[in-house]
């Protein structure tokens, strides 16, 4: 890819959450440029998840904006005015991203192959064929290439985690995001999922955030590293810049504490 | 033993048959126009609005509250008197109306609860993948809330063909009103009435038993698709 600026596929600017009483995020300002991996470390309850779960349109942010390739997600214009986003026009920006969930979310009433190709077919209307070789691709890819015809209820965790990773990748997104993949893993599974998206980030072009606490894994794929705490963004880099370089030291303490070396 | 006599018996059976359709009939139709109905509550009461919240939630709380029996007689004596508004139904549609929609705020309840069973995660896949909102119903969300109720719904069918009788108050020819014409006309009731008991137990008893069969089979639905499915595949290997 040239070397020309590329204008940021995702803007955060001054977004703040809160939940009843409690404010999560106060203030958050970034850019993610297309084709980036961002990791998001941090804290429990620092509010990593939130800034994902706003840019899925899980969670509505209290104020500030979040562009989307220059698109307002949560505004739209209306009679010249600015008015919350309608579903229509949430739609329209969704379509673009991606999520792969904590704890999965497979459909169970599906076969793996039909949890991968149920959306494509069904929401974008592609060719059902197409999206079949497709779908069975990537669930090679992922190295499930034998479970098509499974449900979800006899794979282990971590099988179901790639077959939620296929899934969203089947919908060739433009922006991935991964809110703590790992966490709900028993130890021995944490390995065969983190490969698949180090596969993910060294191969494919879109946008990635990763919610992590796999440190070491984050450090080393990530473009850029955001470390959060208490509600803002408290320092952002490089891996190295973050890791060596950063004053913070609550960074540091947080790194002592999670990373094996 | 002079109280039963087979005779009567036998001469009654025939008469008391006569109505076996329209009470299987009604039934069926009330079930349908409940099931139907019942959609329509759980969909109103999903309306993110307090105020249309709340009328839905009282309306089904006094139709929930009310005696069929007294529904029945309003909708077929009293409502036609109401000006405007007032229509005189046939004793066998204002059967449909009155069990129908007494039984349809029980049944929007158990789809409620089939919908709510639901893992919230599903309901955010399906937002990530960017269904329409009614693919997520028809795709994600009812084929999993559905299946779970059949039980219980099933029940419902059960109770609900015991209640049917009620409709004989109004004149609805159903089995126990052929019954009591029997009764009335040869001053004989207990053969008569007691072929509907027997005809209750025997139409009754063997539902109960598919309902317990189905039950057992929606617990374990995914995992016998799935051992079929292995099944197929060893075969072909």
């Amino acid at each position: 890819m040239s070397d020309t600026i590329k204008e940021p596929i995702v803007q955060f600017i001054d977004v703040h959450k809160s939940f009843g009483d409690v404010k999560v995020l106060k203030g958050i300002d970034l850019d993610i440029k297309p084709g980036e991996k961002v990791a998001v470390i941090g804290p429990s309850g620092s509010g990593k998840t939130t800034i994902i779960r706003m840019l899925m349109t899980l969670e509505e942010p209290t104020s500030g904006d979040i562009l989307v390739e220059g698109n307002n997600l949560w505004k739209m214009s209306k009679k010249g005015k600015q008015v919350r986003a309608n579903e229509k026009h949430l739609r329209n920006i969704r379509g673009d991203i991606g999520m792969v969930f904590q704890h999965f979310n497979l459909f169970p009433h599906m076969s793996i192959l039909d949890n991968c190709m149920t959306a494509p077919v069904n929401v974008k209307k592609e060719d059902k064929n197409e999206v079949r070789e497709r779908s069975i691709q990537m669930l090679e890819r992922v190295g499930l290439g034998d479970k098509l015809n499974n449900y979800p209820s006899q794979l282990s965790g971590g099988q179901k985690q790639r077959v939620a990773m296929a899934r969203a990748l089947v919908m060739r997104p433009k922006i991935m995001l991964f809110d703590e993949v790992t966490s709900a893993l028993d130890p021995e599974l944490v390995g065969e999922v983190l490969e698949v998206i180090r596969d993910i980030a060294k191969n494919d072009d879109m946008a990635m955030v990763l919610v992590t606490h796999e440190m070491d894994f984050a450090l080393d794929i990530a473009d850029k590293v955001l470390f959060l705490d208490e509600g803002v963004i408290a320092e952002q880099g490089t891996a190295s810049d973050v890791i060596e370089h950063s004053e913070n030291e609550r960074l540091q303490t947080f790194l002592r504490r999670f990373r094996s070396v | 033993m002079n109280y039963w006599s087979w005779e009567t018996f036998s001469e009654a059976l025939p008469m008391v048959l006569q109505g076996l359709g329209i009470t299987v009939g009604l039934t069926f139709s009330c079930y349908a126009f409940a099931l139907l109905f019942g959609f329509v509550w759980t969909f109103l009461r999903r309306i993110p609005n307090k105020l249309i919240h709340w009328i839905v939630t009282w309306t089904m709380e006094f139709i929930r509250s009310t005696p069929p029996l007294v529904q029945l007689f309003f909708i077929f004596y009293a409502w036609p008197m109401i000006p405007g508004i007032g229509v005189t139904l046939s004793p066998f549609t204002s059967a449909i109306l009155g069990l129908g929609l007494h039984f349809s705020t029980y049944i929007g309840e158990i789809y409620r609860s089939g919908i709510e069973s639901v893992d919230k995660g599903q309901w955010e896949a399906s937002r990530a993948l960017n269904f329409s909102v009614f693919d997520k119903w028809k795709k994600i969300i009812l084929p999993q809330a559905l299946p779970p109720t059949i039980p219980m719904l099933g029940n419902y069918f059960i109770i609900m063909f015991k209640e049917v009788p009620l409709a004989s108050t109004i004149g609805v020819a159903g089995i126990l009103h052929m019954a009591n014409t029997y009764g009335a006309r040869n001053w004989a009731y207990l053969e008569p009435l007691t072929i509907v008991g027997i005809i209750f137990l025997l139409l009754s008893y063997p539902s109960a038993i598919l309902i317990k069969k189905l039950e057992v089979k929606m617990n374990t639905r995914f995992d016998k698709k799935a051992a079929l499915e292995n099944v197929k595949k060893g075969a072909v290997m």
